[in-house]
């Protein structure tokens, strides 16, 4: 009896409320839109912030004619540095190849290989990498240079690249946190108010449950219901969009454009849930809550 | 005058021995009492008491409404109610007159605790509403059936679910409010009106709609609230004719009213209220009288209106 008759009282509210109902519906709907375009731009960005981050590395230069045994000596040492996330031998041979793919005219004018083998040493932060220099080639005060291992020939950080890259995307990485704060906090007061609207109108109504003698929670009910049946229409229109947006827009271009396909982004069922939970829970919470201060009678 | 057009006679009422307003109600209304709406009122149940009030006067019937020494003071300085001191008795009906702001209101606004008494003491059925917690208010304010000047329907409700809420609230379930609801559409002559919606009824209907929700728990204590403060005096006539069924019927009425005419045609006990004083409490002559029908109530108002 009780749910059939919350049930029954809500969908009347709504029937009588169309407007601010619609109201209601509507700022959950856009908001739901704009957070759900929102996370996954996040994620491309951050995501395309780190991939340039990933590339400061510091390259350590062996002098030429390195054994076997110095190799094998030079990566023990250089895992065993600090900072150090991972460790990459690059032979001479090998960079050989890749450099000549890239650039096959050049190489075959100088004809023969003019590159040492390397260490692409990875910084276990990109901030580290000139902590990690330092570590790997110190000079003395006397400008004497006291490589940490006689076989290296030369350390090499990119200083200039390192710095730009390091701080670009840190101010992007601010910028985006900064503009999902901005956008969660609106998304809540905006819902809240049209929530807070509707039902301001509806206080004389409250007003006189109380009087008959309605608990409160007897009075809640059909308007967390209503917030309930709200949200979700709201969130699941928002959805709708979405997945219209993503099937004629996003997957056609995703073969094309590497930040749309990256693999560690949110995936779409996931999306999904995550924006249908907010704009029910949203609102539901929302018009219980609201409906507190018009309850104190 | 012989002819008996009375609904509710009390007769079979004094028949019942009473132990409590709450027992005087089956009375009323048959046998289909909700059982829903009794168990609240388990508060009002009072000492055992003499069968009618007027049978056995010496037995002092229970007290419904007690106010010792309550003042009410709204903000700095500014005076709701001084030291109101007065008991209302099971099955009176007193009229609370005044001017505005003399404290009529607050006397209604602390009866339903809207409002807690800054000094003092107010017991309805002998208990301390001081002591009732928040949460259990509701459950204290379904003993009470409150009617307003301006009526505070439902809007966006038919007669039928107006009056039906105030069940529904108590956890009726459609059968029971289905059973109650007939005799109480009957009493308040509103048994055409049941799908109509509160904009679509005269003030006089709106205000018999409030009274008929007001009496649909069937509590032993009804406040109106200038019930007829809207309403031209014929209509009037006829909302205090169904207060006093209502009160012939058992129930304990209090009215706040400024239509001192009409207060004293009624002939009932006044309590009259100056600047949240009381300066005057009489019994206005009704006791010790022949009772009258609702009927000859009417004639009669009518009678001195004219």
């Amino acid at each position: 009896m009780r749910p059939a008759f919350f049930l029954k009282e809500s969908l009347r509210s709504m029937r009588r409320n169309v407007v601010p109902s619609f109201a209601a519906l509507a700022s959950v709907l856009v908001t739901t839109l704009v957070l759900g375009v929102f996370i996954p731009v996040v994620q491309a960005t951050n995501g395309a912030a780190d991939d340039v981050r990933k590339r400061v590395l510091v390259d350590v230069d062996l002098l030429s004619g390195a054994s076997a045994a110095t190799v094998a000596r030079v990566r023990a040492e250089l895992q065993g540095a600090p900072h150090v996330k991972s460790v990459q031998f690059v032979s001479k041979q090998s960079g050989y190849e890749r450099q000549r793919k890239l650039n096959p005219q050049a190489f075959a004018l100088i004809g023969y290989n003019p590159l040492p083998d390397i260490f692409r040493v990875t910084p276990d932060r990109p901030e580290n990498s000139g902590a990690l220099r330092a570590e790997l080639d110190q000079s003395s005060p006397l400008g004497v240079r006291l490589v940490s291992d006689p076989a290296i020939a030369a350390v090499q950080n990119r200083q200039a690249q390192t710095d730009r890259i390091v701080s670009a995307t840190r101010v992007i990485k601010i910028t985006m946190a900064l503009l999902a704060a901005l956008l969660v906090i609106a998304s809540v007061l905006l819902v809240s108010n049209t929530i807070r609207l509707s039902l301001f109108s509806r206080r004389r109504e409250v007003e006189v449950m109380k009087l008959v003698g309605a608990t409160d929670w007897f009075i809640r009910w059909p308007f967390v219901l209503e917030g309930l049946f709200l949200g979700a229409l709201g969130g699941a229109g928002a959805v709708a969009l979405l997945a219209v947006a993503k099937v004629t827009l996003v997957d056609p271009l995703a073969n094309s454009v590497r930040l749309i396909s990256r693999p560690d982004m949110i995936g779409f069922p996931l999306l999904i849930a995550i924006l249908m939970a907010c704009a029910v829970g949203v609102s539901a919470a929302g018009s219980g809550i609201s409906l507190r201060r018009f309850l104190r009678i | 005058m012989g002819t008996r057009r009375e609904r509710y006679p009390p007769g079979p009422m004094a028949a019942t021995d009473a132990t409590s307003l709450e027992a005087a109600q089956p009375a009323l209304s048959g046998s289909t009492h909700p059982p829903a709406a009794s168990e609240p009122s388990a508060i009002f149940t009072g000492p055992r008491r003499g069968s009618h009030p007027r049978a056995q006067a010496s037995a002092r019937p229970a007290r419904v409404v007690e106010f010792r020494g309550a003042s009410k003071l709204y903000g700095a300085g500014d005076v709701g109610l001084e030291r109101a001191t007065f008991v209302i008795r099971r099955q009176e009906m007193v009229f609370l007159v005044g001017p505005t702001g003399s404290g009529k209101s607050t006397i209604m606004r602390l009866l339903i605790k809207e409002i807690e008494p800054s000094e003092g003491r107010v017991r309805v059925a002998g208990r301390d509403l001081c002591e009732i917690p928040r949460q259990k208010i509701p459950f204290y304010r379904r003993n009470l059936g409150v009617v307003f000047q301006d009526f505070k329907l439902l809007p966006t409700r038919t007669v039928y679910d107006n009056i039906a809420y105030a069940l529904q609230v108590t956890g009726a379930s459609r059968k029971q409010i289905r059973a109650t609801l007939p005799e109480i559409l009957r009493l308040t002559g509103l048994s055409t009106k049941l799908h109509s919606y509160p904009h679509q009824l005269s003030g006089g209907e709106q205000q018999r709609v409030a009274i008929a929700r007001a009496f649909a728990s069937h509590p032993p204590l009804l406040l109106a609230d200038e019930p007829t403060g809207n309403l031209d005096p014929e209509t009037s006539i006829g909302i205090m004719q169904l207060l006093y069924r209502i009160n012939r019927a058992g129930t304990t009425v209090i009215i706040a009213s400024h239509d001192s005419g009409m207060v004293d045609r009624m002939r009932r006990r006044v309590i009259e209220l100056r600047r949240g004083r009381i300066v005057r409490d009489e019994a206005s002559g009704s006791y010790g009288g022949r009772e009258e029908s609702t009927d000859e109530l009417g004639e009669r108002l009518r009678r001195e209106v004219a």
